[in-house]
């Protein structure tokens, strides 16, 4: 088995050593397809003994399932796996459309359906309208429709298009952010307002595009901004009122992220006194990034919330020398108090723009003999980390893709190697640098499921060009100095849904997709996964194989995030949201001109071809079994 | 005589052949240049009335040196992080043939000064009046809107599209329609 990885591995290397920059533009797709298949036996020969899956989430962390779907991730340990299995690998082939609702927004649709009882809620893009449908009734009619009218000018400072990750249920209460920076609460009911609170500031650069999460009578948000300067914070409103029960910021002293006697990281690059100020230049900190726009977990047995910090601003590292924390890297907290209980980063000093909020998956497991809680996170700068979740320590680091940025992270220091080579800097450009800036894997978030001990991941497979160009911090405006052009990454598709078996350390299987796959996935008892792709086609595979078993070509390409619930008449149905955008699709939805390689922060170089596959348009889509 | 009257008009045609563009390298650095009307539509009821032209547009619009200006300061003042190099990215793309609020250099001013609703900033405090000129005239090139003689040629490292100077304009593409 361990032969079979190092050849796996030496696979993709030699692939990536042997494709020339040429060779990639013009010949690539046919040679680098052949060399793949030629490399393909040796994964099938990997994935033949799946380990037994004795792993699971907390129970306290993911309980039985009611058929409802109530917050993005399905559960606080963030699984996203149903245990609803009424659709099947035998009959999901006879899967058709229950019903199609038009959100009316022609941005990218990125947020999850929300089922509760026999409403569904969904919140659009800019201008973050939420409509509840009734699913009791034929057609699921519009019950109400709320209409926040955020301010239009938000739009110009939302890095990526001007999405929205959906909405939270907690208490008969539906919670959400608006483009600009107001976390609203809603009578689930009759869609009236309970409290509005405005808590981000356009002119710094503020947005809100993250789905809250609720803990324990907290509303948890952070906010967007780590390509225009913004500080990271993340918040807890009372889920009564509103009001701001505490507040960490992911950069200045101590006192202000929440460090305090409590702090116990485990490395020792994390330990020091007020390294949220000394490990950036003077002042720099204030305008360092590290925002929370990701996915936060909650693990009620340890109290705990988890959740990453994005980027340091600006992305040319050359004007913020030192290890700048806490960005790019995870917190633990009490979420009563905010106060925070260990710290790890990611990608000390990043240099490529590797936001560290991706989801994690709590689970309960036994590592090489002992049962240990972890934390498992496909992180942006291309490494499956698991973690343990009481203390932070790492005990595994694998690459899920083709990185050459760094060369591994150091379980003894935890500390990831950076590659020399892949430095970017003022003037100077750097060639080849996998993965890119919008990482292995972006925000788009996985699912784990217990019958099979995978993690489905849908990820980007894209590398990039980048060179440091000097920039002026002017409030309100973009603060990122580099020069970015995308290309395909080895094998020259650029998306990919890898089934990563978490115990053996490797993939299972892995499935290619011309384009980046910018959607969520959802596993089910039934053993479907479902994701969905950039031309638009919705998909179900075998949880066990990945073979394709049922797909669905929808109005537009698909960034959003399946859901799987029992309907009013007690059958199960599969809700998805089609409507390009996001960074991967702001081509389409932004309407880009592809002969700008810089284009969207470069990542309009790797999609040119997308305005000829795909047009904007947001419809929700509901499938059943006939 | 005759052989003088001839040197003259030599001499006087080879100084008028040594005329240069204008280069103004000490902009004026008042802030905003009043509120000089500038439609954001062709539309207007009754058919178009004349729209009062502005010197200070032709004097900027096809000037090597306030172009080249532009370029510069399309990268300070951070145009370009939201714009990149011209394909857009957070705000629309410039180089494209599409125009929300106007193609000619006073709605181009005016967008840069004045902001526009959906999430251009307004500079109108930032940037001095002329450098907006300079910006908008810039602005102009991305599209091929710019004598290819003054255009900005070739940067001197990583090259996101072809030059200015080599832009096409966006209308036609090059070709007659």
């Amino acid at each position: 088995m361990k032969a079979a990885r190092q050849l796996t591995a030496r696979c993709a290397q030699s692939g990536r050593a042997r494709l020339t920059r040429a060779a990639r533009q013009y010949a690539g797709l046919s040679i680098v397809g052949a060399m793949m298949l030629a490399c393909l036996p040796v994964l099938m020969a990997a994935s033949e003994s799946p380990s037994t899956p004795a792993i699971s989430p907390p129970a306290s962390a993911a309980p039985p399932d009611d058929g409802q779907w109530t917050m993005p991730a399905k559960n606080y340990a963030s699984t996203r796996y149903s245990e609803l299995a009424e659709i099947n690998a035998g009959n999901v082939k006879n899967l058709q459309v229950a019903f199609t609702f038009s959100t009316g927004v022609n941005k990218g649709q990125e947020a999850a359906p929300l089922v509760v009882g026999s409403t569904m809620y969904i919140v659009t893009p800019f201008p973050n309208i939420v409509y509840a449908l009734d699913l009791s009734k034929p057609g699921a009619p519009i019950k109400w429709k709320y209409e926040p009218n955020p301010e239009p000018a938000a739009q110009g400072v939302a890095c990526c298009d001007v999405v929205n990750r959906g909405a939270a249920f907690a208490d008969g209460r539906i919670f959400f952010n608006t483009l600009d920076g107001h976390t609203i609460a809603l009578d689930a009911n009759s869609g009236q307002p309970i409290w509005n609170i405005h808590i981000g500031n356009i002119n710094v650069g503020e947005t809100l595009t993250m789905a809250p999460l609720v803990v324990k009578g907290k509303v948890l948000v952070g906010n967007s901004g780590g390509e225009m300067g913004v500080r990271g914070w993340v918040k807890a409103l009372d889920a009564g009122d509103g009001h701001v029960v505490w507040t960490a910021f992911s950069t200045g002293p101590d006192k202000e992220v929440l460090i305090g006697p409590d702090f116990k990281p485990h490395y020792d690059m994390d330990k020091g006194k007020d390294l949220g100020v000394t490990t950036w230049p003077p002042e720099a900190w204030k305008i360092g990034g590290g925002n929370m726009w990701g996915w936060i977990s909650y693990d009620p047995d340890l109290n705990l919330i988890f959740h990453g910090t994005g980027n340091p601003g600006p992305w040319n590292p050359d004007l913020r020398p030192g290890d700048n924390k806490w960005t790019s890297g995870i917190f633990a907290r009490d979420p009563d108090t905010g106060a925070a209980k260990w710290f790890y980063q990611w990608t000390p000093h990043d240099l490529h723009d590797y936001d560290g909020i991706n989801e994690q998956i709590l689970l309960d497991m036994n590592w090489q003999g002992k049962p240990r809680k972890v934390l498992v996170r496909p992180e942006r700068n291309g490494y499956l980390y698991v973690l343990d979740r009481t203390t932070g320590e790492v005990l595994s680091a694998k690459p899920y893709g083709p990185v050459n940025s760094s060369k591994g992270v150091d379980l003894k220091t935890g500390r990831l190697m950076a590659n020399p080579d892949k430095k970017t800097g003022t003037g100077k450009v750097v060639r080849d640098i996998c993965p890119t800036a919008s990482g292995l894997k972006d925000w788009q978030p996985s699912a784990f499921s217990p019958k099979t001990g995978l993690l489905y991941i849908p990820h980007n497979n894209l590398c990039m060009d980048e060179q440091g160009v000097e920039v002026n911090y002017i409030a309100g405006t973009p603060y990122v100095g580099m020069n970015v052009r995308m290309i395909p990454g080895p094998g020259g598709n650029r998306g990919a849904l890898t089934a990563w078996d978490i115990a053996a350390e490797k993939p299972a299987w892995s499935l290619k997709e011309n384009f980046p796959v910018w959607s969520g996935a959802v596993v089910t008892a039934g053993d479907i996964v479902f994701y969905g792709t950039m031309e638009g086609w919705f998909k179900a595979v075998s949880a066990k194989t990945g073979e394709l078993l049922w797909q669905f070509k929808t109005s537009s390409g698909i960034i959003g995030q399946p859901v799987t619930y029992r309907g009013p008449d007690g059958h199960q149905y599969v809700a998805i949201l089609s409507g390009v955008g996001g960074w991967a699709g702001a081509i389409v939805s932004g309407d880009l001109d592809p002969r700008d390689a810089t284009a969207a922060l470069g990542f309009v170089n790797a999609m040119k071809d997308l305005k000829n596959a795909t047009t904007a348009g947001g419809t929700l889509y509901v499938f059943r079994l006939p | 005589m005759r052989l003088g009257f001839a040197t003259l008009l030599s001499v006087t045609l080879a100084l008028a052949a040594c005329q240069r563009e204008e280069r103004d390298t000490r902009p004026q650095s008042s802030l905003g240049s009043g509120g000089q009307p500038t439609p954001v539509t062709t539309l207007e009821p009754g058919g178009q009335r004349p729209s009062p032209s502005n010197n200070k547009a032709a004097s900027f619009e096809a000037n090597a040196f306030h172009l080249s200006e532009g370029k510069r300061l399309f990268g300070w003042f951070n145009c370009s992080g939201c714009h990149a190099n011209g394909g857009g990215g957070m705000g629309p793309a410039l180089m494209d043939q599409k125009w929300i609020y106007g193609s000619s250099m006073e709605s181009i001013h005016a967008t840069i000064r004045d902001g526009r609703p959906n999430g251009m900033p307004s500079f109108r405090n930032k940037i001095p009046d002329d450098q907006i000129w300079e910006l908008a005239a810039f602005v102009r090139s991305l599209s091929g809107n710019a004598p290819s003689s003054a255009a900005p040629q070739r940067n001197d490292d990583m090259m996101p599209h072809p030059s200015e100077n080599r832009m096409p304009d966006a209308a036609t593409l090059g070709k007659s329609p």
